[in-house]
C-alpha cells in the first residue's frame, strides 16, 4: 500500500509539472491551432536557465521569473519566425527547438547537465518553510499542486479578458480578428509566448525538485504534451462544469500514470518514448472517431 | 460636389505574373465612392467584383496605383487597420462571426472595435440587455440563445449577425459581398431588408456587390457593373432610377456575346 502511495504520489509530481506544460500547449495547439514543436527545447531552456540562476546564488523565485521570461521570449521567437517570415507553423517550431538546443549548452556552460546540489530552491526556502513539520515532508507534491493550481487560474482568467477572448477568436477565423482593426498575428505571437512561458516554467520546477538540469529532457516533450491535452479533452469533455485548461493538466495527470502503469508491469524503460509515440498515436485517432461520430449523430 | 470617401486610382493588378497562370485583371482602372452613395455593383463571375473589394479593404495590394480614403494614400495600410473604418460582409457566412465563440461573446468583441482589448473582463453582463435588443431587432429569437456557439446557427441567422456585428460600432464604409449568395430566399430577403435598414438608419456609405439583378435595381443610389476589370455601366441619380432589370441583362447578355460565351 506504501508503495502504491509513494507511486501516486510520484504520478500526481510529475503530472502536474508536466500538466503546467499542457496548459500552455492547450493554448498553442487548441485555442490557436498551432502545432508548436519549439516546447522541445522551451522546456529544457526553464531547467538550464533556472540551473544556471541558482547555481550563481539567484534567489530561486526570481529563477522561476527569469525561465517564464526566457520561454516567453524563445516562443515570441517561434511567432515571429511564422508570423513575420512566413516560415510554416512547424518549421518555425522546428527552428527554435534546433537553436535552443545550442542556447541551452550555452546557458550551461557546454555540459548536458548542470547541477546545483545543496542550493536554495523553491522546494527548499522560503514559503515551503513556514510548512507545519507533518507536511514537510510532502512538501513538493503541496507546493507543486499550488504552483499548477495558480498557472491554471492565471490562464483561465486571461482566457476570460478582453485579449484572451480576441486571441480565442484568432484561433477560430483570423478574418474576424482583422475585421476588428486587430492584427491577429499579434495574438498569434501573445499565445506562442504564454504556451511557452508555461512550458519553461514546467522545466524550471522540474529541475528545482531534481535540482539539476537535464538538456536531453526536452526529448518528446511536444508528444507528451499533445497526448495530455488530447486525453484531458478526450475525457473530460462532457463534463462542461470543468474548464478547458483544468482539463489539460488533468490530461496530463492520466497520461503519466498510463506510462508509470506500464512500467510497473514490466515495461522496460527504453520502451518509454515508443509508448508515448503509441499513446499520441491512439489518442488523435480516439479524438478523430469522437468528432466523427458527433458529425454523424 | 460631394467628397469622395474612397478611391481607386491607377490600379494595375496581374494574378501570377510570369506564369502559364497569369491572369492580367486589372489596368489602369479608376473607381471611386462618395460619402453618402449606396453603391450596387453586379457582374459575371470573373470580373473582379470581389479583387476590387479586396483591393478596398487591403486584403489585396495592387502593383501600380494608390487606394486612397478621404483624400490619404492608404495604399500601405495593412488590411486590419482599414478594417477601423470599414465594415464588411463576405459571401461566405463563416467569415463574419467566430464559430466557436457564442453569440454573447461575439457581440461582445464586436462591441469592443475601437477600443484596446486589453485585460478588463471580456463580456460584460450588464450590456446583456443591449446585445438581446441588438439581435432582437433581426426577428430570429437570437435573443434566446446568447449562449449558443455561433457555429450552432443557421448560415442565414450568421450572415445576419456578421450585418449587426459589422456594423455596431461606427465606419465610415461598408462593405458586402454577395452577403445574401448563400441563403435561402427567405432569409436573404430578411438580411437584405436589415442591410437596407442599418444603411438608412447609420447613413451608412455602402458598395454591395451582389448577383441578384432586382437588388441592384431596386436599391442603392448607382449602379455599376463589371466586366473584365472595367465598370462598364456606371449610373447614377435619375439614369439610375430608370434602369430595369431588362436592361441590366440586355447588357450582360451582349457582353457574354462578345467574349463569345
Ligand atoms: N488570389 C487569386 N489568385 C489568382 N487569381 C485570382 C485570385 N483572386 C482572383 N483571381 C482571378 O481574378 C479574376 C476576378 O476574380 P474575382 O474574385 O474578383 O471575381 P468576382 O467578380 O468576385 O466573381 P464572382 O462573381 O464569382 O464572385 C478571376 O479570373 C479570378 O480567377
Ligand atoms: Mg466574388
Amino acid at each position: 500500500m506504501n508503495i502504491f502511495l509513494g507511486l501516486a504520489e510520484t504520478v500526481l509530481k510529475e503530472g502536474l509539472i508536466y500538466g503546467v506544460m499542457a496548459m500552455g500547449v492547450y493554448i498553442t495547439y487548441k485555442i490557436l491551432n498551432f502545432p508548436d514543436l519549439s516546447v522541445d527545447g522551451t522546456f529544457p531552456l526553464g531547467a538550464c536557465a533556472a540551473a544556471a540562476c541558482i547555481s550563481r546564488g539567484m534567489d530561486p523565485w526570481l529563477a522561476c521569473l527569469v525561465a517564464i521570461l526566457a520561454g516567453a521570449l524563445a516562443g515570441c521567437i517561434t511567432g515571429l519566425l511564422h508570423v513575420k517570415l512566413g516560415i510554416t507553423d512547424l518549421l518555425s517550431g522546428i527552428l527554435v527547438m534546433t537553436a535552443m538546443w545550442s542556447v541551452n549548452l550555452i546557458i550551461t556552460g557546454g555540459s548536458a547537465i548542470l547541477q546545483f546540489f545543496n542550493k536554495p530552491t523553491i522546494f527548499t526556502s522560503g514559503p515551503v518553510k513556514l510548512l507545519p513539520p507533518a507536511l514537510y515532508s510532502h512538501r513538493q507534491i503541496l507546493l507543486i499542486f499550488i504552483l499548477a493550481l495558480a498557472v491554471r487560474l492565471l490562464l483561465a482568467w486571461y482566457l476570460s479578458t478582453k485579449n484572451g477572448l480576441l486571441l480565442r477568436a484568432a484561433g477560430n477565423n483570423e478574418q474576424y480578428v482583422t475585421g476588428l482593426g486587430k492584427d491577429p498575428g499579434v495574438l498569434k505571437i501573445i499565445g506562442l509566448s504564454l504556451g511557452n512561458a508555461c512550458t519553461a516554467f514546467a522545466g524550471c520546477i522540474l529541475a528545482q525538485m531534481n535540482e539539476n538540469a537535464d538538456i536531453n529532457s526536452g526529448k518528446g516533450m511536444v508528444v507528451m504534451a499533445l497526448a495530455s491535452v488530447i486525453i484531458g479533452l478526450a475525457v473530460f469533455r462532457k463534463l462542461s462544469f470543468v474548464h478547458f485548461v483544468t482539463m489539460a493538466v488533468l490530461g496530463s495527470v492520466i497520461y503519466k500514470a498510463c506510462l508509470m502503469a506500464a512500467l510497473q508491469l514490466g515495461l522496460p524503460n527504453s520502451y518509454l518514448k515508443l509508448l508515448m509515440a503509441v499513446l499520441l498515436t491512439a489518442a488523435i485517432v480516439s479524438e478523430r472517431f469522437g468528432k466523427g461520430g458527433k458529425a454523424n449523430g | 460636389m460631394a467628397e469622395t470617401l474612397i478611391g481607386l486610382e491607377h490600379i494595375d493588378l496581374t494574378f501570377n505574373p510570369g506564369t502559364v497562370n497569369e491572369t492580367v485583371l486589372f489596368t489602369d482602372f479608376n473607381f471611386k465612392v462618395d460619402k453618402g452613395e449606396f453603391v450596387s455593383v453586379v457582374g459575371s463571375n470573373g470580373s473582379g467584383k470581389t479583387t476590387m473589394l479586396n483591393l478596398i479593404c487591403g486584403t489585396l495590394s495592387p502593383e501600380k496605383g494608390r487606394v486612397m480614403l478621404e483624400g490619404n494614400d492608404i495604399t500601405k495600410m495593412p488590411e486590419y487597420k482599414r478594417a477601423r473604418r470599414i465594415g464588411r460582409v463576405f459571401q461566405d457566412p463563416a467569415k463574419g462571426t467566430c464559430p466557436e465563440l457564442t453569440i454573447l461573446e461575439n457581440l461582445a468583441l464586436a462591441d469592443n472595435k475601437g477600443s484596446l482589448f486589453g485585460l478588463s473582463r471580456g463580456v460584460n453582463r450588464s450590456k446583456l440587455d443591449y446585445y438581446k435588443e441588438l439581435v432582437a431587432q433581426l426577428h430570429m429569437h437570437l435573443e434566446d440563445k446568447m449562449d449558443t456557439k455561433v457555429g450552432a446557427l443557421s448560415g442565414g441567422q450568421r450572415q445576419a449577425l456578421a450585418l449587426v456585428i459589422s456594423t455596431m460600432t461606427p465606419i465610415d464604409l461598408l462593405i458586402l459581398d454577395e452577403h445574401t449568395a448563400a441563403l435561402d430566399p427567405q432569409s436573404s430577403e430578411t438580411v437584405m431588408e436589415l442591410t437596407l435598414d442599418v444603411i438608412e438608419k447609420k447613413k451608412l456609405t455602402a458598395l454591395m456587390v451582389t448577383h441578384n439583378l432586382r437588388y441592384a435595381v431596386e436599391y442603392g443610389t448607382r449602379l455599376v457593373m463589371m466586366h473584365d476589370g472595367a465598370a462598364v455601366i456606371d449610373s447614377y441619380g435619375k439614369d439610375k432610377s430608370a434602369y430595369r432589370i431588362e436592361d441590366l441583362l440586355k447588357t450582360f447578355n451582349e457582353i457574354s456575346i462578345e467574349c463569345g460565351n
